[in-house]
């Protein structure tokens, strides 16, 4: 973790032994530092849930708001002061359920921000209930005989709503993800970052991958690059069972909003 | 001038830089006032959000960046608003809310005045907490009330609510602008003070996002720092109890009113569009042993105003509910208290008022 960005003081961190979002939190403060932006004109904003706790632990100004309202405060810190950095941290509960009308309607003004979706495919905070991300089959509390609705592909919902940047990783592709986020950062206008990554107690602990590193090694194993995919595979060809797109899905400059004007 | 265009010139006035909002009847046309003024003035922004809940969440997030921000709405809207009004209680976010009531509940009456909220400001987001309301009654008190909100937002850095209904919303009079509002901005938070550590008058002092002070804002029951502490029984019940007492201990600062006739015997307290109808009979029909009190603050309820009559027999409230404001007066009183409910979107006739005075003779 950065030191100099880091709240020691906060420490211990409520995040279980083996959780993703220690990583993902690493990668986007790397990134951050690496913008060179003031620490005082960065600010991090977030909802509810294990995700939603990472600004928390962040030596900035944040904003640990109320669940699935992050970007709406974060259109209003960043519409108001446009100088200031804006970076959010969400889960997909956060951001697809309850969070879900904000998310497309900040795509579509295309607001100069950067989102980060801790993506575990579950609540974690309320102990395991199915999230809009959670795949068919798969148990939680909620869905005790395996989820029966189909899941939300994020990137998908962030591309057709107007972002301008929107790139898929997982907590296993660290250098990928933090020169994603960066890219996210400097680019203007709305930026989605999505991050598949490991929730070994409330997903894991019901779906088989009981150990960290056994969701870490599904991760890996099915992920397909997306440069790789368009280059190798069949027109028309379906992704295997279960696998993935990873990469950078989008990048383009739509008019945005909230981009300072001596920019 | 219209009522709602006066919220909005007041807001303007007092150097509002944030509008985020969602069209409803009858509040829309603060809405569209301040998408018409708001681009011309630098560093302003107008916005409209994608619902209530986004414009709540808006209007908190400007704020912190030290921006005068403002939403308005009505009925459907506001309940929309109540889980982030909240959250301006507990993070002491100021900003300033206009309601103008309708008919409720649910979608009602949309085009017909109400005072059906007046409970629902107070207790309508979960948990205990106290929160600031006006109550205008004129097109001229939603100017001056509005402007005056923002100060007291930020004063005691809570948010404040103007809650005026379709009648005074809707209605056009003249007014007069002042060249310029009293503008008090909140303290500033001291070198080297915690950003939750409240003043002498329970309040903290304030540091805008982006000036280094590094600020943790939660909604979670948080320490001094901003630090999260949610499952320690006494910090909740220190923090919480100064969240009320730095507003309730200073309810005879906040109050606003006016009185007629402190030697009545039959006294109305009134808010709003009824203070006309009182006025009419007090003032012109001259009903004898008749008086008022015109709160233009409800919230903090000010309750030592109603000392201020020592010959009183009974306290009458005309209200555009079925007597909301009418038992808080009642609990804070020993001689009868007479609600005069009127709900439907009407307002009350002078005769109502004249027969209500007649009854209440009677009943005493
Ligand atoms: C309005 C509201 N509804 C429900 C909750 C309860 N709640 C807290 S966290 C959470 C789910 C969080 O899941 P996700 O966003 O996927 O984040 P994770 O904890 O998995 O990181 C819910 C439903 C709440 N705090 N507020
Ligand atoms: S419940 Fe899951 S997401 Fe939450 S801290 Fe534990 S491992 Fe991480």
């Amino acid at each position: 973790m950065r030191d100099d960005w880091f709240r020691e003081d906060r420490l211990p961190h409520i995040y279980c032994a083996g959780c993703g979002n220690g990583t993902i939190m690493n990668c986007v403060l790397e990134a951050v530092e690496r913008t060179g932006w003031d620490q005082k004109k960065t600010i991090f904003v977030s909802g509810i849930g294990c995700s939603s706790r990472a600004p928390g632990y962040i030596l900035t100004d944040s904003l640990h708001t109320t669940h699935g309202r992050a970007i709406a405060f974060a259109t209003g810190v960043k519409m108001a002061n446009p100088s200031l950095h804006v970076v959010v941290f969400t889960g997909d509960g956060d951001l697809a359920a309850i969070g879900g009308n904000h998310f497309i309607h900040a795509c579509r003004r295309n607001i100069d921000i950067t989102v980060v979706c801790m993506n575990n495919h579950i609540y974690g905070m309320t102990g395991g209930q199915g999230s809009p991300t959670t795949p068919i089959g798969k148990t939680s509390t909620t869905t005790p005989y395996g989820a029966d609705e189909a899941p939300f592909d994020l990137a998908e919902l962030a591309i057709a709503a107007g972002a301008n940047y929107v790139a898929r990783w997982t907590s296993f592709h660290v250098k990928q993800l933090t020169e994603s986020v960066l890219t996210g950062l400097n680019t203007p206008g709305f930026s989605l970052i999505e991050v598949r990554c490991q929730c070994p107690t409330s997903y894991g602990r019901r779906n088989k991958y009981r150990e960290p590193v056994d969701y870490m090694t599904y991760l890996k194993s099915h992920a397909v690059l997306k440069e790789k995919w368009e280059r190798t595979a069949a027109p028309g060809a379906e992704l295997p069972a279960d696998s993935f797109l990873v990469g950078e899905f989008v990048r383009r400059q739509r008019p945005v909003m909230g981009v300072p004007d001596e920019a | 001038m219209q009522g709602n265009i006066a919220s909005a010139e007041g807001a303007l006035a007092a150097g509002c830089t944030f509008f985020g909002g969602y069209p409803i009847t009858p509040s829309t046309e603060v809405a569209e006032h301040m998408a018409a003024r708001m681009p011309k003035i630098k560093g302003a922004c107008f916005i409209q959000m994608e619902d209530e809940i986004a414009s709540m969440a808006a209007i908190i997030g400007a704020a912190w960046t030290g921006a005068r921000s403002m939403t308005a709405t009505s009925g459907p809207g506001f309940s929309l608003m109540m889980e982030n009004i909240g959250y301006a209680v507990m993070t002491e976010t100021p900003c300033v809310i206009v309601n103008i009531q309708r008919g409720g509940p649910s979608t009602g009456q949309p085009t017909m005045a109400a005072q059906g909220d007046m409970m629902q400001v107070k207790f309508g987001s979960h948990g205990d907490y106290s929160i600031i309301a006006l109550a205008p009654s004129s097109v001229q008190e939603c100017f001056d009330l509005t402007a005056k909100a923002f100060n007291l937002a930020d004063r005691f850095r809570t948010p404040v609510f103007l809650m005026a209904d379709e009648v005074i919303g809707h209605m056009r009079e003249k007014i007069e602008i002042p060249d310029s509002v009293e503008i008090v901005r909140p303290k500033t938070l001291a070198e080297g003070a915690l950003p939750f550590a409240p003043g002498p008058d329970g309040v903290p002092g304030f540091a805008a996002f982006g000036t280094g002070r590094h600020i943790p804002v939660t909604g979670l029951t948080h320490d001094e720092r901003g630090y999260p502490d949610t499952t320690n029984p006494a910090r909740h019940e220190s923090l919480v109890r100064r969240l009320i007492s730095k507003i309730e201990d200073a309810r005879h600062d906040i109050a606003d009113y006016a009185i007629v006739n402190e030697e009545a015997e039959y006294v109305f307290v009134c808010y709003g569009a009824p203070v006309r109808t009182v006025r009419e009979v007090v003032e012109r029909f001259r009903i004898p042993d008749t008086g008022y009190l015109q709160l233009r603050i409800v919230w903090p309820f000010p309750e030592d105003l109603l000392s201020r009559f020592p010959k009183v027999k009974a306290f009458i409230v005309p209200e555009m509910n079925l007597g909301m404001m009418a038992r808080e007066i009642e609990r804070h009183v020993s001689v009868p208290v007479i609600p005069v409910s009127k709900i439907g979107g009407d307002l009350h006739t002078p005769e109502e008022l004249v027969e209500a005075v007649r009854v209440a003779g009677g009943l005493l």
